[in-house]
């Protein structure tokens, strides 16, 4: 036995260094790999959104802003929009650390379809190009939502290079959610029930359901934005008998399962960091899963709480606001499981934990003020002001952007075989914490006070 | 057994696992189809409810002999199709390429009575919904929103038509080669089940543009 445990080591290579070429790269059908293919581009469009970001902000230094025109501001928080949401959050997770540690936690030796899984990376480099080409052809101003008839009848910006953008990232996330679908439950190791699963891919999986299920829903709707937008002539628009309540039924029913694509690999990545730094198993195991499975069950119903201004009907919306509180339940469940975990535990303050608790105190607070705009009376007063701006932020930014550094952080040794510098670590989740704080607590106050987003 | 490993790839344990698995990937991938079209089908009952005269005016300006004569070709193909599976189940290799060939030439002929012949005419008579679309006040809007979806419909089904028609033909391609015997035909299933997908959607297009209003 011990000549071959010997015989393999001499041969087995880093995922790393087997294969040096470019073409070993681009041709790759390794899910580590791909892992690093997805890192290297996704980092690249967290960086134009963040740029976009920052001269959001340096333009709202003065009440007459600092750069140019009111249109090229809606055009920069339109790139901010769309690329953080489709090239960023909605990718993030499950594509870098999904699929560099789903096989690994699985026992398997990779994806069920590694092509595929490559065929995705492929997909989100062309919408990623199109994206890029509508950005430095001029940008769009209709908001990442694309509300109609104002996408469709007035925008003058690039709608339909946009649209396609998203719409093939779109075929990309479902390439993604499907191989992780059949994976998990075709390809677990041989005794790996699925309540022994890890809880990251319980919550990957549950984000997957969500990506299969509602990502084709926004695909026909950008395609019939599309055909409005070139032939002039169709559904969402008033003036010709279609009906812009429409698209935003169809758009949110795809984008509200979409904000827990973006948050549920985070609470995945959270539920497997607490426990490795309290020194104990995570608290309460089966309600954090099934927490994960309700959140992407209700997610499918809550689509209506975007439209309670809209001039939707008064009982539609009620049940839509019940709906929505009822979220906050598997949320609050995980929260309280977490702060379980660490409770008697013997809690250690690396770098990766400093994120995770950040990401819990962050996203405790996003989590309280969505049950603010999901109150029918106080929504009509809260929305469409900053307070909505700085809600969504404290789930994606200081929630997932949180929990997606704890995760890098915390299986950058298993990626790459070095370890950072856990000083620097440190210090960059303190800062992040403070910051995001500092930058967006206020905003709950001026909302509050009534200052309208964009 | 040489036959077993050249088509089983690392990551399963056994070919049957890896037939499960391609399988049920295709049942999840037509999942995410249905959903694709579900949005189109529920504007079009949508729309047509708040425009019900305007879809009937152009619901009778379809041509509903086409649609009949092309939803029985489909469904035969489809049933040709299937009829080449259960030839290579039993190891049939010869028949499945014929019952393949078969099902790609009624596609064939599908989307040429659609596009070649269908859409000709359709454009002829200024159907298309542009700025001289033929069908004039008082039903003039409602009409074009209806063949707004008449052709994103049909084009985007004739898109899939296309990409089945590659599928089938990979499928020919490769019973030539030998590839398939009743030991493994997994592509085959798989290629099969996206087929009769096609179909389906085309059974919810044909009353929605043909039927639907026709005798209003």
């Amino acid at each position: 036995m011990s000549a071959v445990i010997a015989d393999t080591t001499k041969h087995a290579k880093s995922y790393l260094t087997d294969g040096t070429t470019i073409r070993s790269w681009l041709l790759t059908t390794d899910h580590k790999r791909i892992a690093l293919l997805y890192l290297g581009s996704i980092t690249l469009f967290f960086f134009i959104g963040g740029i976009a970001a920052a001269l959001i902000r340096y333009n709202l230094i003065a009440p007459r802003g600092m750069i140019g025109s009111a249109e090229t501001y809606n055009r920069l928080f339109t790139m901010h929009g769309v690329v953080m949401v489709w090239f960023f959050l909605i990718p993030a997770v499950p594509v870098t650390l999904g699929n560099f540690l789903a096989p690994l936690m699985l026992g398997a030796r990779d994806l069920a379809f590694p092509k595929l899984n490559l065929i995705s990376w492929y997909l989100y480099i062309l919408a990623g190009a199109a994206a890029l080409y509508s950005l430095i052809a001029g940008g769009v101003d209709t908001g990442w939502t694309f509300y109609t008839p104002l996408t469709t009848a007035y925008s003058k910006g690039h709608v339909v290079a946009t649209i396609v953008a998203i719409f093939i990232a779109g075929f990309s996330s479902i390439a993604t959610g499907l191989n992780f679908i059949i994976s998990i439950h075709t390809l677990r190791a041989p005794g790996m029930t699925w309540y022994k699963m890890p809880v990251f891919l319980w919550s990957l999986y549950a984000t997957s359901v969500i990506l299969v299920l509602a990502t084709p829903v926004l695909g026909m709707t950008l395609l019939l934005l599309a055909f409005e937008r070139i032939f002039h002539i169709g559904v969402f628009d008033p003036a010709i008998g279609g009906d812009p309540l429409l698209f935003q039924h169809l758009f949110w029913f795809y984008s509200h399962p979409a904000v827990y694509v973006m948050i549920l690999p985070g609470f995945g990545v959270i539920s497997e960091i607490v426990p490795a730094f309290s020194n104990k198993g995570l608290f309460g195991y089966k309600f954090v899963v099934w927490s994960s499975i309700s959140i992407a069950v209700i997610s499918f119903l809550v689509w209506g709480h975007h439209m309670f201004v809209a001039g939707t009907s008064l009982y539609s919306a009620l049940v839509f606001s019940i709906l929505s509180f009822m979220v906050a339940v598997p949320s609050a469940i995980k929260v309280f499981n977490w702060i379980g975990t660490m409770h008697g535990g013997s809690v250690r303050f690396d770098a990766p934990m400093l994120y995770a608790l950040g990401f819990i105190g962050l996203f405790t607070l996003g989590g309280l003020t969505g049950l603010f705009v999901a109150a029918l009376a106080a929504d009509v007063h809260l929305t469409q002001t900053y307070f909505v701006v700085a809600h969504f932020h404290y789930v994606m930014v200081g929630g997932m952007v949180s929990a997606y550094f704890a995760g890098l952080h915390f299986w950058w040794p298993k990626i790459t075989g070095r370890i950072y510098p856990e000083i620097w670590g440190r210090v960059g989740a303190v800062i992040i914490f403070f910051g995001f704080n500092l930058n967006f607590f206020p905003q709950f106050l001026l909302g509050y006070y009534g200052m309208p987003r964009r | 057994m040489s036959e077993v490993s050249s088509t089983q790839e690392f990551q399963y344990s056994s070919p049957r696992h890896q037939a499960e698995s391609a399988i049920s990937g295709m049942w999840l991938f037509l999942a995410t189809e249905m959903l694709f079209f579900g949005p189109l089908f529920l504007a079009w009952i949508y729309s047509r409810h708040w425009n019900q005269q305007g879809f009937d005016a152009g619901a009778q300006q379809t041509e509903l002999i086409i649609g009949t004569v092309n939803t029985l070709v489909l469904v035969t193909s489809s049933l040709i199709y299937t009829l080449g599976v259960s030839f290579i189940e039993a190891g049939d290799s010869r028949k499945l390429i014929q019952c393949c060939v078969g099902a790609w030439l009624l596609g064939l002929v599908f989307l040429w009575l659609k596009f070649g012949v269908e859409w000709r005419h359709d454009f002829e008579r200024r159907l298309f919904p542009a700025s001289d679309f033929a069908i004039d006040d008082p039903h003039r809007d409602g009409a074009l929103l209806f063949f707004v979806f008449y052709f994103l419909g049909t084009a985007v089904h004739g898109l899939h038509m296309i990409v089945g028609l590659i599928l089938v033909g990979w499928i020919i391609f490769r019973a030539r080669r030998k590839e398939f015997s009743a030991g493994f035909y997994t592509p085959v299933s798989v290629v099969g089940l996206y087929w009769s997908f096609v179909d389906m959607v085309w059974i919810v297009l044909y009353p929605l543009i043909y039927l639907i209003g026709r005798g209003a």
